[in-house]
């Protein structure tokens, strides 16, 4: 399949290059190498394989999502994907070549000043795989600027990124994270106070952290850099559309999970890794940057710029081993935004608010059900139901609805209190079905 | 030259959401941004061109000959492009339950059971996010699986490996130790034997390596290597040469890593997303990363604790848009066909290579596998690599990889893959014999190459030296 030519064309190069058969090239192979059998399916050709593909994607039901925890259902305007998925994007390599790259180049220019806009940030690299992975990036450079393995964290930080944490620092580069409790819902100051006393090189914050809650952000960044640590800041990216920004707190390191912009959720990948700093750290930072420069024209261009910090140039002593990113989705982030603007983005994120608003409110009405933490949100929000949130998750889903992620997982003791997510996305007809569901149990 | 979207920017709206109200009767004044982000404003249409005519900016695989050496630029297949955009895939929440997620789960298992059968390794996760993202994965798994044994600190790695290896043994906690090749550009198996120790935790070899040769005694390497106590890890970066000819754990690869955006078609996405399984033998099954996906003889099923495993190298299970593109790839060939990849990708290369040799010779002499790394002829010093790259932008072919491997001085790697035809072949020949002629003549106009494209010679040290990242 897809062979370029022909078997009479592939013979007539042999013989052009002075072969009988095509087996002297693999002569280096040794022949006890050469026996092996590939027991595959049959082969499929493209109108079978498309049958195929339907019938296994026919398998998944997608059910009226509540669910969010890290991965948000948002609308996606139709010009995103009808720009991003033109061949010239889809099928070109990494930048490498800029001259034979401007339109990449300049869509990532566009793309890191979109993110420096929207956080508030000085600098944005091309992007990273995802949330969770940037985050450790960022928990690194901070380490590597400070000269210092010992990191906070707060309890109200994504489950999956604490085990990302783990996995990348756990018995490797050895950083040692404390975590910092919650009071109610949100950081325990005093507690973050106290454990700022032993010397750390970062607090890592998650505003909204991971139960839906908002931070105070200007007091958590004067007690983190009072006590010479650096702030990296986790956002939701769509949040920001109307709250305050990661630069306005004078966050050190801003990153966040940019799925939500423009890209679809399939089942939690490809995600878009958001990474961003205060310039004077740009050199710590992993991953490629574009930047503006001119040709010997005098003509304005872009080119992948500071890579002495990268893993071809530098090997063992670069940033990060980062080498493919997730460019594509990082063009589908700067469409959306564009689409939107600062209007529509701000419409967006309002609607948000809202209909997370009105959905907590006419859950609360159910006997039995109330909100866990008594704190402003965004939207996602805590409920704590009269069973454990496991049946409930499981009998919702048995009426099509995915109810929310079982906080029991992260902690015995918040067994029956479900994250509730509402977005754009859900009518008033949904959250009424959602609610009645809630009600029958 | 497109202007900035942000200077086209008039205060028009493309897309708006009717109906939202104010935040500030939501929530206190306090959290809400005091300044609109500076984002672009103006119509739907303003954007659909500019983003149209961004594109035309590029070169891609669509429209050009893409000889780059170890990145494997084969063509993606338009079929994949709707299946991995169905509905039922792309709007499927990540925390959906088991029962409504089959159909993905079960591509993910069976892609798994078919990278089985074409390696030969009994696992495999197709949870990291890229090829290097997999040698990271690779690295903790070597780490974990000597826990007990404190003094294994060092990955060796030749001086022909991709750049990505020493800096994941790096940022693995390991210490990187370099070795040279021998003169054939093959690992030394006396150099091996000098530097392997109880100390070695891991050798890390991409094969066939990036020369773009075979390494002719990986039975001894690898016997040397486990006899060592240490693992032998694959960089399959460049399993296009191998693929259905010659299984992995076979020549004794106890851990390998594969691109899915390389061998298996997905596209480039102009740096992005990728997808890079592991896999790993028997033994080290159980170190994978945690949220593997099971099978029970009925359902497909989501591993949720495994005290053993390295845990989860990103959020979720993978890049699932990647993995069903990589999955249908894989269905479209049997045991028979499927080597049939890498003896087209073979022969191309070493057609260019032949067809090179009055010009740019070839620095290592000698049949090659999917690549073929050249040099610029000894009697025109002056030739750099990069006036040969520059000037084939003109000639309307993206330019090979250069400079790499470091071994090779003014390295040029083309790597053709099965999916180019002699035509296009012989018109890259004719192309770099060109530029030859005209280096003979009057260097000067491949000094300024290139001269066709949009912008011309660019100044990279004005870039780095007053960095402008954003507007």
């Amino acid at each position: 399949m897809f062979n370029g030519n022909s078997k009479e064309t592939a013979s007539e190069m042999l013989r052009e290059i002075g072969l009988k058969s095509v087996e002297e090239l693999f002569k280096d192979v040794p022949s006890t190498l050469r026996t092996a059998k590939f027991n595959l399916p049959k082969a499929l050709d493209e109108q079978d394989l498309i049958k195929h593909i339907k019938s296994l994607a026919s398998k998944n039901k997608t059910l009226l999502n509540f669910a969010g925890a890290g991965i948000y259902e948002h609308f996606i305007p139709a010009a995103v994907n009808a720009l991003s998925s033109r061949g010239e994007f889809l099928t070109a390599y990494t930048p490498y070549q800029a001259q034979a790259s401007q339109g990449t180049l300049q869509a990532i220019y566009e793309y890191q000043s979109s993110i420096c806009a929207l956080f508030d940030m000085e600098v944005s690299n091309a992007s990273h795989y995802d949330g969770a992975t940037a985050l450790a990036e960022a928990v690194y450079a901070a380490c590597q600027i400070k000269g210092l393995n010992e990191v906070l964290i707060s309890v109200g930080l994504n489950p999956q990124y604490k085990q990302v944490l783990k996995t990348y620092f756990k018995g490797t580069r050895e950083i040692k994270f404390t975590e910092v409790s919650l009071d109610n819902g949100t950081l325990d100051l005093e507690d973050l106070k106290t454990k700022l006393q032993t010397p750390r090189s970062a607090f890592v914050l998650a505003t909204p952290n991971f139960f839906g809650c908002l931070e105070e952000v200007l007091e958590i960044s004067a007690i983190v850099h009072n006590a010479n640590a650096l702030l990296i800041s986790l956002v939701n990216p769509i949040s920001l559309g109307i709250l305050e920004t990661p630069g306005s707190y004078d966050s050190d390191f801003a990153v966040a999970e940019g799925q939500c912009l423009g890209n679809t959720m399939s089942f939690g990948g490809p995600g878009l890794g958001i990474f961003t700093c205060k310039k004077q750290y740009v050199r710590y930072m992993p991953g490629r940057l574009c930047g503006i420069t001119k040709d010997d024209k005098g003509n304005r261009c872009f080119v992948l710029t500071l890579q002495a910090r990268e893993q071809h140039i530098r090997r063992e002593r670069a940033a990060s081993n980062i080498c493919s990113n997730e460019a594509l989705c990082a063009l589908n982030a700067l469409i959306y935004l564009s689409l939107l603007g600062p209007k529509g983005l701000k419409e967006v994120a309002s609607l948000n608010l809202e209909k997370a608003h009105n959905l907590a409110k006419q859950i609360c009405e159910i006997e039995g059900f109330s909100l866990t933490y008594q704190k402003p949100f965004f939207n996602e929000f805590v409920i704590n139901c009269p069973i454990p949130a496991k049946q409930i998750v499981k009998k919702l889903a048995k009426k099509d609805i995915l109810a929310g992620y079982d906080l029991g997982q992260v902690d015995t003791s918040l067994k029956n209190n479900l994250l509730i997510c509402a977005t754009e996305t859900k009518t008033e007809q949904d959250l009424a079905n959602f609610v009645s569901c809630l009600r029958e149990i | 030259m497109e202007k900035l979207i942000i200077e086209k920017s008039n205060g028009a709206r493309a897309v708006v959401f009717n109906g939202a109200k104010d935040p500030a009767s939501f929530l206190d004044k306090k959290y809400l941004r005091k300044r609109e982000p500076r984002l672009p404003q103006l119509s739907e249409l303003d954007i659909v061109r500019h983003f149209t005519n961004l594109s035309r900016l590029n070169f891609c695989l669509d429209t050009h000959f893409y000889p780059l050496g170890s990145c494997t630029m084969k063509y993606n297949p338009k079929a994949y492009d709707a299946m991995c955009s169905l509905e039922s895939f792309t709007s499927l929440h990540p925390l959906t339950p088991v029962e409504n997620a089959q159909g993905t789960l079960e591509i993910i298992y069976k892609f798994e059971e078919l990278l089985k059968e074409i390696t030969g390794l009994s696992a495999w996760t197709l949870q990291p996010a890229a090829g290097a993202h997999g040698e990271f994965t690779g690295a903790l798994i070597a780490k974990a699986y000597h826990a007990k044994d404190k003094n294994r600190t060092e990955i060796i790695v030749p001086d022909t490996a991709h750049g990505t290896n020493p800096a994941t043994a790096a940022m693995c906690g390991f210490k990187v130790v370099n070795i040279k090749s021998n003169a054939r550009g093959r690992v030394d198996l006396e150099e091996l034997k000098k530097v392997l120790s109880p100390k070695t935790a891991m050798v890390m070899l991409t094969l066939p390596n990036t020369a773009g040769l075979f390494e002719y005694d990986i039975l001894e390497i690898s016997k040397l290597v486990h006899a060592s106590g240490a693992l032998l890890y694959m960089d399959g970066a460049n399993l296009n040469a191998l693929i259905g000819l010659v299984k992995p754990a076979a020549m004794g690869v106890d851990i390998m890593h594969i691109n899915l955006h390389k061998t298996f078609a997905a596209p480039h996405g102009g740096g992005g997303p990728g997808a890079g399984g592991v896999g790993v033998r028997e033994e080290l099954k159980d170190l994978l990363p945690l949220g593997r996906v099971l099978f029970d003889g009925k359902k497909y099923l989501l591993e949720i604790k495994n005290k053993k495993s390295i845990g989860q190298v990103k959020s979720f299970y993978g890049n699932i848009a990647i993995i069903i593109r990589a999955y249908a790839y894989l269905r479209q060939f049997d045991g028979k066909t499927l080597g049939e990849i890498a003896k087209n990708a073979v022969l191309n290369a070493n057609y260019i290579r032949v067809k090179l040799k009055n010009y740019f010779p070839a620095f290592f002499d000698e049949v090659c596998m999917h690549e073929c790394v050249f040099t610029t002829p000894k009697d025109l010093p002056n030739l750099k690599a990069l006036y040969v790259a520059k000037r084939l932008l003109d000639l309307g072919f993206h330019a090979p990889t250069i400079y790499f491997p470091l071994i090779v001085p003014q390295a040029l790697m083309v790597e053709p893959t099965e999916t180019e035809s002699k035509q296009t072949l012989d018109a890259f020949t004719r192309a770099m014999k060109q530029i030859f002629e005209e280096a003979k003549k009057d260097i000067s106009i491949l000094e300024h190459a290139p001269h066709k494209t949009e912008i011309g010679v660019i100044d990279e040290v004005l870039a780095a030296r007053e960095p402008n990242l954003k507007w």
